[in-house]
């Protein structure tokens, strides 16, 4: 059975940088509920990174995403001077010598992604959703968060993908090919939405309508968690959600602001932050010794 | 007299026929994607098994979700009241009554008049009704009955730390993945869905009696971590998932 929800898993460095230069290399571990990212920092620039589905092994996904995002660069586990482990399985990852939350270390990362000006960061992960309000350094000053219901999260969509056999890197751009656009899906919860959308099928709709009315119902969902919190200037979106148009268009619609567009993988942010606090953490060490 | 009660429930449809407050005939059909359609079936096979015919009915009341949406019908009444009024005429001692359909749990609290009092509900979300239990039962690969059956045999209860049944199902995969026995993990999955079940009683006040009704009475399993999710027995009736239907009949009997 093809696996729509199914999303690339890949790896990447900057072939035009060498890492033997470098005085500080640092590595961020993310083990998240759905997926997993190592990603390597070298004297605060952005060297490398991987980014994969988590196993059923939190220790084994850690060292999977690491060896990953070491291949090729010639660099070992042994190069690295500080690794931060964070995500949901932060403190099941063997080689890190130190674990921070993945709220601290996505505002810091979405602050390197995106610039200091980012005040708002809306991530949308597979398990989880969060909003977290951060100053210009990417330190977090306030946060909401919904980890308890699978509506408004990537998981939600990959079961939304499964169900109308289409990828689910194209579930973004397929939905705007409507006639016009369909109100939301009705239901909250993932599996009555299952069973709404089964029946709209059954009526006739496309599957372009379809998830169309799946996309504007998930944008509307986080709006209420973004207004607990309280949306400021600049507006950025990370987690896997960030990388569907479908949904990051109908939420700007509704909020009536613009995400600053991403010039990294979404996804990163987390383990991108742990590695820069890494860098400030191996600084530290290496005064002291 | 002969009256017929109809509830269009979201995923079965089930129709009572009484005479004089007995039941004489009822009928049970899924209710798919054309709900008045199944119900007509149901109805048709109620009506065949009271061996009557549609002359010899004197008032038709609907209840259920999908109650607006019923063929034949004088009028309709809601699912809570149509529970209350059910039960209370079965049991006159209950006080408090517990129905978890296939997409719906509630919790009410009646008097001895069948009055409803209080209730409280949840049509939300999965996770507090038996859409749960089928979504659990396909990740375990068993039948909703075997996974009742099994839960009964655990004997290492594992909490459970999802909520929602969609990353319930996930953490049922990787619980058999570090070989937690089945029946340990339908235990958790029976005691999550119990304890969204309590607290909705508890928003009521509940006091016994209780009685249980809907179709997930039928699950054992589930039984079991529902008492000892409120320290006290409930009782649950013959055919529990036509209670609703029962309760309209009789409200059809009163009109």
């Amino acid at each position: 059975m093809a696996e729509y929800w199914r999303w690339k898993e890949y790896r990447w460095h900057d072939e035009n940088k060498n890492w033997h230069d470098a005085t500080l290399i640092t590595a961020g571990v993310d083990v998240g509920s759905v997926s997993s990212q190592a990603v390597i920092v070298t004297d605060g620039e952005l060297y490398a990174f991987s980014n994969q589905r988590t196993g059923s092994d939190s220790p084994e996904s850690a060292r999977k995403a690491m060896d990953w995002a070491l291949e090729g660069t010639g660099m070992r586990l042994d190069n690295i001077g500080f690794t931060v482990g964070t995500g949901y399985g932060r403190v099941n990852v063997p080689f890190s010598d130190k674990a921070i939350t993945e709220i601290a270390c996505h505002a810091r990362g979405a602050n390197y992604m995106y610039g200091p000006t980012v005040r708002t960061v809306l991530d949308m992960g597979g398990q989880d959703c969060k909003v977290i309000r951060c100053d210009e350094r990417g330190k977090v000053t306030a946060f909401a968060m919904n980890d308890k219901c699978a509506a408004g999260t990537g998981r939600g969509m990959e079961v939304f993908a499964d169900l109308l056999a289409i990828p689910i890197e194209e579930v973004g751009e397929l939905s705007f090919q409507v006639e016009e656009e369909p109100p939301p899906v009705s239901s909250t919860c993932v599996v009555f939405a299952k069973s709404e959308a089964t029946g709209l099928l059954r009526e006739g709709w496309p599957k372009s309508k379809v998830i169309a009315a799946y996309c504007s119902a998930m944008a509307h969902r986080v709006v209420t968690l973004l207004e607990q919190v309280g949306i400021e200037e600049k507006f950025a979106i990370t987690g896997g959600i960030g990388k569907n148009i479908g949904v990051v268009r109908r939420l700007e619609g509704e909020i009536g602001i613009k995400a600053l567009p991403a010039k990294f993988d979404t996804q990163i942010a987390g383990a991108l932050g742990g590695a820069l606090f890494a860098q400030n953490l191996l600084k530290k060490k290496l005064a002291v010794t | 007299m002969i009256t017929v009660g109809i509830d269009m429930g979201s995923k079965t449809i089930k129709v009572v026929v009484l005479r004089d407050g007995e039941i004489i005939g009822r009928g049970i059909e899924l209710a798919g994607f054309e709900s008045r359609a199944a119900a007509e079936k149901a109805f048709d096979t109620a009506l065949q098994s009271a061996g009557i015919s549609k002359a010899d009915i004197d008032g038709i009341v609907a209840t259920g979700a999908g109650r607006k949406n019923a063929p034949h019908t004088d009028r309709d009444i809601t699912e809570v009241g149509g529970d209350a009024k059910g039960v209370v005429n079965l049991y006159p001692n209950a006080r408090t009554v517990i129905d978890v359909g296939a997409e719906e749990g509630r919790a009410i609290r009646c008097n001895e008049e069948g009055k409803v009092l209080d209730f409280a509900l949840n049509e939300k979300c999965a996770a507090g009704a038996g859409a749960f239990t089928e979504a659990m039962s396909r990740a375990l690969e068993v039948s909703v009955e075997e996974l009742g059956q099994m839960s009964l045999r655990s004997e290492n209860p594992t909490p459970m730390n999802a909520q929602c049944a969609v990353f319930a199902e996930s953490e049922v995969v990787s619980l058999l993945h570090n070989k937690t026995p089945k029946e340990d993990i339908s235990r958790a999955v029976h005691d999550a869905i119990a304890s969204r079940i309590v607290s909705l009683a508890r928003k009521v006040g509940f006091e016994p009696d209780v009685v249980f009704i809907g179709g997930v009475a039928h699950n054992a399993g589930f039984v079991d971590s529902l008492e000892r999710a409120l320290e006290c027995k409930v009782t649950i009736p013959e055919n529990p998932e036509y209670i609703g239907a029962y309760g309209a009949a009789l409200a059809a009997a009163e009109s």
